[in-house]
């Protein structure tokens, strides 16, 4: 196994199975000869070929639309939305059209779609290239919304997507891509799209999370491991629909939880782990439901996001309220 | 390849030089010999039993829909060479993409007639399509099915398939993004694509002079680089060779062609509330009845001996009761189950939803 970045994960992934099926097909602005803004399709282009990796007309509804068209004669598209700010142009494709076919169609055709898409805050982009979104989708029946965390989970995850037979937006935190290396197999592997992963064992209280907030979450344990609070860290991974299980199984052992996002307050999928948990575990809470978050503000200007989003201080504030509850 | 009609000079053609094709002119007399359609002399008559059993189903679910026994529905009378007409000069393996007033064309395309009742009752049924009828169900949303048409059309070339994909809007629909995304992906592709805009006045209320400064919807393709020409919308005989030539012109791998055709709806644009006089003048509503596609086609028939009244009186007889008979069908389908809904959310259930699931299965059994 060698060490990579999820950058480099995630163009595994994407070449593996681009030879692996000739039906997969990787399409979107700039995706083809410039392998992408961020690189995620680097050289694929070269690989497989124009008729699987292809640059398409600048137009977000179109890609959608080409989606959903590819889909239903045989193909398994992989569309990129160049940031994932851009999806409220391709939103009806996503929302109304793509996520609902299956059901729509009485179960008689399938759609097999994953929607590529970096995200997420903290590199400095102009407006409406780091809103954290994923509520929007999160919020819609049909659709399978994947974070990964890590380069392993992002491989994994990304091949699941592409061999799922249902429509995944799969969203990649633009500050995790070249932020650490971590140990990939060379070949192709799975993680399930149905389950979160326990990224850190703890039994003083749990924190439940996705995207980059798991390292600030993981960096705030190690913290409070030094106060003697031992905080249970566990990742989401698929933001909808939730694994239940684990979320519960993990409240049982610790008796405390905090819910961190990247997103603001009231965006994001918080409030749906925090009533889940109100729902089936309230007995078993010894404390409130601690959430951290960003304010209910639009996506800050750049100079500001460092004190915008939140951060392994406000992790280690809020569980500290919440143990000494 | 001969045709009919020089698709490429349509793609630079000055909007200015933009007429509508028309071969049948209002008094049945064939106008323009040269793109009268291949078509024999039972064929034709073939056309005419379609677009009769068009008004006649138009009739019979304005009735069934007052009555309550029919739920959602766009009248289609006056659109009948528009629609049927286009339907008619494509295959049965080409991929059809409706919107929601293109319940005809589906069922001419293989849609058993009390599964489109169903969809219009609102029950699932009406959209679990056989395997073999290569369509979507209607589409709702305003000019989506343009971008979708692409991607089929993308999917079918990339397959080496001889076949099209076809859709269509109305003149409202070329108002939205989708309209000129979908044609422009189709031009940038070069895809067998047909994008049929059917031009009936109205976007609901607003007439088609408040959507656009254009003279012409049809002179859009030119902005895409695709052909875009305009016909007679009333006129079966033109929209019937026009639509069989763009599509022998697409299939062959010239790329997509935007069909307008001028047509008019006699009725309100659905049977949900809407009243037409209040913005549409009873002068108007002559002028266009005088165009009846019905009207011209058969006394062109008639006079060639092609078609006679007790033919016409037996085959309404013989619709009417194919009508009745599918409404009885859509009427005994099976009450929709929620746990039936949860389990086609996704092909692979994610263990979240086994509790609503479970919770459904245990209520329907009750």
């Amino acid at each position: 196994m060698a060490k990579t970045t999820m950058i480099k994960a995630i163009n595994q992934a994407l070449e593996e199975e681009l030879k692996r099926d000739k039906n997969v097909l990787v399409f979107g602005e700039d995706v083809g000869q410039n392998g992408g803004v961020f690189r995620a399709t680097d050289g694929l282009q070269a690989k497989v070929g124009k008729e699987q990796v292809f640059d398409t007309p600048l137009a977000e509804s179109g890609i959608g639309g080409l989606a959903l068209g590819l889909a239903l004669t045989g193909f398994r598209p992989i569309p990129e939305i160049q940031f994932f700010g851009f999806v409220f142009e391709v939103m009806d494709e996503i929302a109304a059209q793509i996520s609902r076919t299956h059901f729509r169609l009485g179960g008689t055709r399938k759609m097999p779609v994953t929607i590529r898409a970096p995200f997420g805050g903290g590199v400095h982009t102009p407006e409406l290239h780091s809103d954290s979104l994923e509520g929007l989708v999160a919020q819609t029946p049909g659709l399978k919304v994947v974070i990964p965390s890590d380069p392993y989970d992002a491989k994994g995850l990304l091949i699941a997507a592409i061999r799922s037979d249902d429509p995944i937006v799969f969203l990649e935190h633009m500050k995790l891509y070249r932020s650490f290396k971590q140990e990939v197999p060379a070949e192709a592997y799975t993680v399930p799209l149905d389950k979160a992963a326990v990224k850190r064992e703890g039994h003083d209280v749990t924190l439940i999370t996705y995207g980059y907030m798991v390292h600030e979450s993981l960096r705030a344990a190690d913290e409070l491991a030094k106060e003697g609070i031992e905080a249970e860290v566990v990742d989401l991974r698929t933001i909808s629909p939730l694994d239940e299980e684990t979320i519960l199984a993990s409240v049982k052992r610790t008796h405390r939880v905090v819910l961190v996002q990247e997103a603001q307050r009231q965006a994001g999928v918080n409030g749906q782990v925090a009533a889940l948990i109100a729902e089936k575990g309230i007995l078993e809470l010894e404390a409130p439901i601690g959430r951290v978050d960003a304010p209910d503000t639009p996506y800050p200007f750049s100079e500001a996001e460092e004190s915008w989003l939140p951060n392994k201080n406000d992790i280690v504030t809020k569980v500290k309220e919440i143990v000494n509850f | 390849m001969t045709l009919k009609i020089d698709f490429e000079a349509l793609k630079t053609l000055s909007p200015a030089e933009i007429k509508p094709i028309q071969v049948l002119d209002e008094q049945g007399k064939v106008v323009a010999p040269e793109l009268f359609p291949d078509l024999s002399d039972e064929r034709l008559v073939e056309l005419f039993k379609k677009m009769l059993w068009s008004r006649i189903l138009d009739e019979r679910s304005t009735k069934l829909n007052r009555q309550g026994r029919l739920g959602f529905f766009a009248p289609t009378a006056g659109e009948e060479a528009s629609q049927i007409a286009s339907e008619f000069a494509m295959q049965k393996e080409d991929f059809l993409l409706p919107a929601y007033r293109d319940v005809p064309q589906l069922v001419m395309h293989g849609l058993p007639l009390e599964k489109a009742f169903l969809w219009s009752r609102g029950h699932v049924l009406g959209n679990q399509y056989p395997d073999d009828l290569v369509a979507l169900p209607p589409q709702i949303i305003i000019g989506a099915q343009y971008v979708q048409a692409a991607g089929v059309a993308l999917g079918l070339k990339k397959k080496g398939s001889p076949n099209v994909a076809y859709t269509y809007t109305g003149d409202g629909g070329t108002s939205q993004g989708d309209f000129y995304e979908g044609i422009n992906f189709a031009g940038a592709f070069q895809v067998p694509a047909i994008f049929v805009v059917q031009n009936n006045g109205y976007a609901i209320s607003v007439p088609r002079t408040v959507q656009t400064a254009a003279k012409t919807l049809a002179q859009k393709g030119i902005a895409a680089g695709i052909p875009g020409l305009q016909v007679d919308g009333m006129d079966a005989l033109a929209v019937y060779t026009v639509m069989s030539e763009a599509r022998k012109y697409s299939a062959a791998g010239n790329g997509p062609v935007l069909i307008e055709t001028l047509t008019y709806r006699f009725g309100p644009h659905t049977l949900s509330g809407d009243d037409p006089h209040r913005y549409r003048t009873a002068n108007e509503e002559n002028e266009w009845l005088q165009k009846d596609p019905l009207i011209r086609f058969r006394t062109y028939l008639d006079a060639k001996g092609l078609w006679s009244k007790e033919q016409e009186e037996d085959f309404t007889a013989q619709v009417n009761e194919e009508i009745t008979e599918a409404m009885k069908k859509a009427e005994q389908a099976p009450k929709q189950k929620i746990s039936e809904y949860l389990k086609n959310v996704f092909v692979e259930t994610p263990q979240a939803l086994e509790e609503q699931i479970a919770k459904f299965v245990a209520k329907e059994e009750e």
